[in-house]
């Protein structure tokens, strides 16, 4: 038993900052449209990454029906395949996962979560989704192009992605694809700097930095690395476009195609893959870093325990968010580059097992005799960790040189990336939607559907990408849409691969369950009251809910404790919230 | 965990060093007395930095993966006057131009916290003028180049990295230049109307009018003269 004695939560500092006034909207447009609600820009911002990643669903389907039922549908062409991997891979990543972690989840979650009325700058905030609504909008209209999207893959290599070859490469796909992506870059940054600003200058009286929630923690740091990683990108994207309609050869060495010599010659192709993964690789903790923050969040509320290691899980988010700027070439082991450079590399990225493992030990550890309630954002919050689990340990496999340089191009780097940064980042989403949805709608989901949803979705994925392990430690290569000549690979990876695409089609036709779950619950679904899963963070203590734009009424919260005061022995409930000054009512405070 | 240590007021903090971990472990602001604004301006820059690190480390990459040989930039830059080649007079005159103009802003910096809204004016215009000077010399720069054949995909003097380099960082910082000018224009016309003094608010917002807005604008006039020295060193002069 933990030795509690309850103290008195002490004087509260005066407000440093004055309350500010908000821009209230004087008509539908400014109140819907083109809002400066925080809470709008978030729902704006979920809704159109949720469009965005069906379609990448989608894509995701006649993939897997090409590779299960090989020769069988005429229409998906080897290039059209390219084209459906490079637009999945990257609308899943950066169009889908970004934004709704952080333009979605940030928005919503930061101001209400610190005290604060809205975002810093809410005028730049609509700007930041507008300018992501554009970038979409062209990626999407790449679909209509002549010649179609571009098929360079979601690496987008260099100097096949803007050679005749690959499709789009000299049409228009490849240059929507780089417009689409400076576009959501600039968008991010506006968006991304209001996020960074509000965490560090905005928070409500109380609130110091060690008793946000972790959810904010995560979010903040997410942002502060994607507002150093997405510079890279964007300058790969530039000199790529310089390179593509100017003629350039940044990235592009000295060529002969169809037997001609190219006018391009001596760039440097692999100066692209630097860029292009010192950008991605802390894109991978950009989506996961958020998946880690709200499910210890998740997991302490639905077990009614207090959060274990509270300061260790802020160090350790930071310290990945650190590490992950000196991994990136792990990506690049079949590149080709020095051995110690390998060596350095396979180093920094086995060391990031250390804090990521810390995680681990302690949310298994915030379980530990909990009263763990089996509702659904806890399902998908422990579903969230066995397949991060799963997806890192075989991170560990990939990140030796040795051992990364057969499997690289084989199916088991697919498997490894989709369980950690594609199905654990989305059962996080899923769990944290479930949880807050009804702070935004102020109805419960539906909790039958949402069981459905949960155990197909789980046990497909894992349907889906535990025999793609297999499937690729016998050798099969990725991004080839069919394998030709079977004599190296055991004919049973056929039907191996039939089932795999099964699995898959249920798995996304059972995301049409959890869509119609959505649209359904607003007007159907129980009243969930102010505070359903009876949390302790200030979004479950605003006066009304969903919560009215300046979200506080008159009043901005004080707070008295850290987020993570659950079954505190000898308070009235087995929660205490952030803003509750028990066990008495301090000096210097009158909220 | 409730009684978390924090200080009880802005004011009575510790200083130097040790007010550091204080002010981070306190509530509502972690950089005390530093407004929302300079902030997001601050990161902002911050971030822009990662950018202009970018180009400048994949121009010194191309030139090392080129096998063609790098032009001197002494020559290539140089201006014939009166029968001499002077190496890099026109870069030299735009350094100083730019270096300049940071100069008039810091000085309108400190006559809008002064509440001198001619003299802020006055000094903001020099400096828009002094940037729009420095933009035009680089339209003669870039002119003088592209008619002896210098272009982004190959130029008489060498390796085609080199006018790539060239005209993709010159270009970027000048839009940076071009940009800053536009926002000068802008807010040498709120000084002048008094939105800073009557707390005006800006269009679609209601966050008042403040004079801390030339200073903010000042911070990064600021950093785009300071990039403008590194390109100056590692294109120019390397």
């Amino acid at each position: 038993m933990v030795e509690f004695t309850p103290k008195a939560a002490g004087a509260v500092p005066p407000a440093e900052v004055p309350d500010v006034e908000l821009y209230h909207p004087t008509n539908w447009w400014t109140k819907y449209v083109f809002s400066q609600d925080a809470k709008v820009i978030a729902i704006q911002y979920s809704g159109t990454a949720i469009l965005v990643g069906l379609i990448a669903l989608v894509l995701s389907w006649l993939m897997r029906l090409q590779l299960g039922f090989p020769d069988t549908f005429s229409f998906i062409s080897a290039e059209a395949y390219y084209q459906f991997i490079t637009m999945h891979g990257m609308i899943m990543v950066i169009y889908l996962l970004t934004a709704l972690f952080l333009g979605g989840f940030g928005n919503y979650l930061i101001p209400l979560m610190i005290g604060a009325r809205d975002m810093a700058f809410p005028y730049v905030n609509m700007l930041s989704f507008w300018i992501y609504f554009l970038a979409v909008l062209v990626l999407v209209s790449s679909f209509f192009s002549p010649g179609g999207p571009t098929g360079a893959g979601w690496t987008l290599y260099p100097p096949q992605a803007i050679m005749s070859g690959t499709p789009g490469g000299q049409d228009a796909g490849i240059l929507l694809m780089l417009i689409s992506l400076v576009l959501f870059i600039i968008g991010f940054t506006m968006g991304g700097l209001n996020y960074v600003v509000t965490v560090l200058q905005c928070r409500a009286r109380g609130m110091t930095l060690m008793r946000m929630p972790l959810t904010i923690w995560a979010i903040f740091t997410a942002t502060v690395m994607a507002l150093l990683a997405f510079p890279a990108l964007f300058v790969a994207g530039v000199m790529m476009l310089f390179d593509r309609l100017l003629g350039s050869s940044f990235f592009m060495p000295a060529l002969v195609e169809l037997g001609e010599r190219l006018e391009y010659g001596g760039g440097s192709p692999i100066l692209f893959q630097h860029l292009f993964w010192f950008f991605g690789h802390p894109e991978v903790y950009i989506v996961a870093l958020p998946a880690f923050g709200i499910v210890s969040d998740l997991i302490s509320v639905h077990a009614r325990k207090t959060i274990f290691g509270y300061r260790m899980m802020v160090w350790a988010i930071v310290i990945i968010g650190a590490l992950s700027f000196i991994v990136w070439a792990h990506h690049m082991y079949v590149s080709g580059m020095n051995p110690w450079f390998g060596f350095f590399f396979a180093t920094t990225t086995l060391i990031i097992a250390v804090p990521t493992a810390i995680k681990v030990y302690n949310w298994v550890l915030t379980l530990w005799r909990g009263d763990i309630h089996f509702s659904i954002p806890m399902l998908f919050a422990l579903a969230f960790i066995v397949t991060f689990l799963n997806g890192g340990l075989s991170g560990l496999f990939l990140g030796n040189v040795v051992v990364d340089v057969p499997l690289s191009d084989t199916m088991f780097v697919v498997a490894h990336f989709h369980m950690v940064m594609g199905v654990a980042p989305i059962l996080a989403i899923f769990g944290a939607i479930y949880h807050w949805y009804p702070k935004i709608a102020g109805k419960m989901l539906d909790d039958t559907m949402g069981k459905i949803h949960f155990w197909i979705t789980f046990i497909g994925a894992y349907a889906i990408f535990f025999p793609m392990h297999y499937v690729g430690l016998v050798g099969v290569p990725r991004r080839y849409p069919e394998i030709g000549d079977m004599s190296f690979v055991p004919e049973s990876i056929n039907e191996l691969n039939a089932f795999i695409s099964i699995a898959a089609l249920i798995v996304g036709a059972a995301q049409v369950l959890f869509i119609f779950n959505l649209l359904w619950s607003i007007r159907h679904g129980k009243d969930s009251g102010g505070n359903p899963w009876r949390a302790t963070t200030l979004e479950w203590q605003t006066p009304t809910t969903p919560p009215p734009h300046g979200n506080w009424g008159q009043n901005l919260p004080v707070v008295y404790r850290w987020a993570y005061d659950y079954s505190v022995p000898g308070a009235d409930e087995d929660f205490l919230a952030q803003n509750d000054p028990w066990p008495d009512k301090p000096d210097g405070a009158q909220a | 965990m409730t009684d978390m240590p924090h200080t009880d007021s802005a004011t009575d903090r510790p200083t130097g060093l040790g007010g550091i971990p204080a002010d981070w472990s306190s509530d509502q602001t972690a950089f005390k007395n530093v407004s929302w604004g300079k902030a997001m301006m601050w990161i902002f820059l911050l971030s822009d930095t990662f950018v202009f690190g970018s180009f400048l480390i994949g121009y010194m990459t191309v030139r090392m993966s080129t096998v063609v040989p790098w032009p001197n930039p002494s020559e290539v830059f140089a201006l014939h006057i009166g029968g001499t080649e002077f190496p890099l007079l026109l870069i030299a005159i735009m350094t100083f131009v730019l270096i300049s103009s940071s100069g008039t802003m810091a000085m309108a910096v400190n006559f809008a916290y002064r509440r001198n809204r001619k003299a802020t004016a006055m000094l903001m215009l020099a400096t828009a003028a002094l940037g729009a000077a420095f933009v035009g010399m680089q339209v003669f720069e870039w002119s003088k180049l592209i008619s002896e054949g210098a272009r982004p995909w190959a130029n008489p003097w060498g390796a085609s990295q080199f006018g790539s380099a060239f005209f993709m960082i010159t270009g970027f910082h000048g839009t940076h230049v071009t940009i800053g000018v536009i926002f000068l224009v802008i807010v040498v016309r709120k000084v002048l109307r008094g939105d800073y003094d009557n707390e005006t608010p800006g269009f679609f917002t209601s966050r008042k009018g403040r004079y801390e807005c030339v200073e903010i604008m000042g911070l990064y006039w600021h950093f785009v003269d300071l990039v403008w020295v590194f390109i100056f060193a590692f294109f120019y002069l390397w």
